[in-house]
């Protein structure tokens, strides 16, 4: 069964190779053998020229690391509190339910006119994108945490905050490590989005996809599309591996 | 142990009902307790299934407030949980996240005691309950009869002045229960602590109880109270024992006679 991970990937290169070398995919879509090219020239030749693709992938992650960290840092607390407390839940879950499904995007012409063009008005984008889940998620986790354990530790000598900080917290741990897997990857295809319209100039994947198509560069389009997919993938395993150390005890 | 004739912990006319969410009727579950726990004493409450075992036990605890009626702990009145009052409860309650060591530690922290007194501490406990060794496992390393060790140290550690433990042993395999049980006097006699234990085990409280209180059926009232002067360890062969046993087992018999008819 195994074998088949690396096997299908190769029969569908395999086949595009073929496709669009004989021109079935129309004239645009380039072969794969171009698009490596295409990564090779973005890595030393830069596009638009002397933008070199590093430059590109560190201004995405720069942006979508502010943009999670902020939600995680404000996401986190808020769902702990409103799982432990009904009156905070009660007051904040419509407003949540009703942000929840305004697509990030949506807040773009907003989000110029407060932080101007660039990394600040992106990072909020991808805020709002990853904030929702990781909320929800440690909403549920709290919610599910075992009465008992909270009682136990009101009988040893716990108050509220020790109950907020030392059980439900680390209880809702692997909950709160979910919703952020999902955040991560929701703010990274945010951030694509954000910089094909809230970038103007400079370093961007999403902006150099947006730049590239201008010019009908399909060979280096989909190469920052198969750059984008690596890189998000390499990010939900590292947070997987993260999860791994971090609930050791499970 | 303390002499002094002042009951270690006392109900004095305690009732509790709840309200039904979905009826909105009341529903009583205790009626009317008069318990004066002795201290230094092992203690055991028995009651017909379902008839408010756990919830006399946790009004105890501070985990529920009572309706009516008033818990004295040391003479002084009971208001919420605390470390004065230990609980060990059925499913074990150990914080999984953290290791054996870490489950035992968790109150001496909140005591202030500084970590390297309190992490020698932990370790004369688990010392006492026999898991020298194990102090870096996590729970799910460890066997039923294990965590519920684990959880009894972590409630000695802090030091209550009473322990409470409701049904313990209930979720264990037959063989381990009755180990836990003599280790439960074997530990009692060391460290003398007073001990209110909850069963619907005739057997069990028979074994382990100086006193013992029967429960009726809901809504409890206490309708046997007896002092169990055999020596320890118990044989459960012996007539006396047999004898104690099956004077409960029919007034048990009765109250679940009673609730058969209505
Ligand atoms: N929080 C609550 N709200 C409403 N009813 C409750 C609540 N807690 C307990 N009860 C009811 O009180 C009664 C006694 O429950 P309790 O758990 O104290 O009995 P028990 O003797 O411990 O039973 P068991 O032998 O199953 O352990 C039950 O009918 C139960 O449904
Ligand atoms: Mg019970």
């Amino acid at each position: 069964m195994k074998k088949w991970k690396v096997l299908s990937p190769l029969i569908v290169l395999a086949l595009w190779q073929l496709l669009a070398g004989l021109g079935l995919l129309g004239k645009s879509t380039p072969t794969p053998v171009e698009v490596a090219q295409g990564i090779y020239q973005l890595t030393v030749t830069g596009f638009p020229p002397g933008y070199r693709l590093p430059g590109h992938i560190a201004a995405s992650l720069g942006r979508v690391l502010l943009g999670f960290g902020m939600a995680t840092l404000f996401a986190v607390p808020l769902g702990i509190l409103m799982g432990w407390s009904p009156a905070f839940d009660n007051a904040l879950d419509p407003l949540v339910e009703v942000v929840r499904p305004v697509p990030p995007l949506a807040w773009l012409p907003l989000a110029l006119t407060w932080f101007g063009l660039g990394m600040f008005s992106s990072a909020f984008l991808i805020f709002l994108g990853a904030f929702f889940p990781i909320v929800l998620n440690t909403v549920s986790g709290v919610k599910s945490v075992d009465p008992y354990l909270v009682e136990a530790a009101r009988t040893l000598g716990a108050g509220e905050a020790t109950v907020l900080a030392r059980v439900l917290a680390p209880a809702a741990l692997p909950s709160i490590i979910t919703g952020m897997r999902i955040g991560v990857g929701i703010g990274w295809m945010t951030v694509i989005a954000a910089e094909m319209v809230g970038v103007k100039s400079g370093y961007g994947l999403g902006y150099m996809i947006l730049t590239a198509r201008d010019v009908a560069r399909f060979d280096y389009v989909v190469a920052g599309m198969v750059v984008i997919g690596v890189i998000g993938f390499l990010m939900d395993r590292l947070i997987k591996a993260a999860e791994k150390r971090v609930l050791r005890w499970r | 142990m303390n002499g002094n004739g002042r009951p270690a912990l006392e109900l004095r006319s305690l009732s509790k009902s709840f309200k039904e969410k979905k009826t909105g009727r009341t529903l009583e579950v205790l009626s009317g307790l008069d318990i004066e726990v002795r201290p230094g004493r092992l203690t055991c409450i028995v009651g017909p299934s379902g008839c408010g075992k756990t919830t006399l036990l946790r009004v105890m605890g501070g985990l529920e407030a009572p309706t009516s009626g008033e818990v004295f702990l040391g003479g002084k009145p009971v208001r919420g949980p605390g470390p004065d009052r230990g609980m060990v409860f059925q499913e074990y309650a150990l914080f999984p996240w953290r290791t054996v060591l870490r489950n035992v530690t968790f109150g001496l922290a909140l005591k202030g005691i500084p970590a390297r007194e309190a992490r020698e501490r932990a370790e004369v406990y688990l010392g006492t309950v026999g898991l020298s060794g194990c102090e870096d496992l996590y729970p799910r390393e460890l066997s039923g009869g294990m965590k519920q060790r684990v959880a009894i140290a972590r409630t000695l550690a802090v030091e209550p002045s009473v322990l409470l433990m409701d049904e313990p042993f209930a979720s264990l395999d037959a063989q381990t229960r009755n180990g836990m049980q003599e280790f439960l006097v074997d530990l009692w006699m060391r460290t003398g602590t007073t001990i209110v234990f909850v069963t619907h085990s005739v057997d069990e409280a028979v074994f382990l109880g100086q006193d013992i209180i029967g429960l009726s059926r809901r809504p409890a009232r206490i309708v046997e109270r007896l002092e169990n002067t055999l020596g320890y360890p118990r044989t459960r062969t012996d007539p006396e024992f047999t004898g104690l046993r099956a004077r409960i087992l029919e007034y048990l018999v009765k109250e679940m006679a009673m609730e058969r008819k209505i």
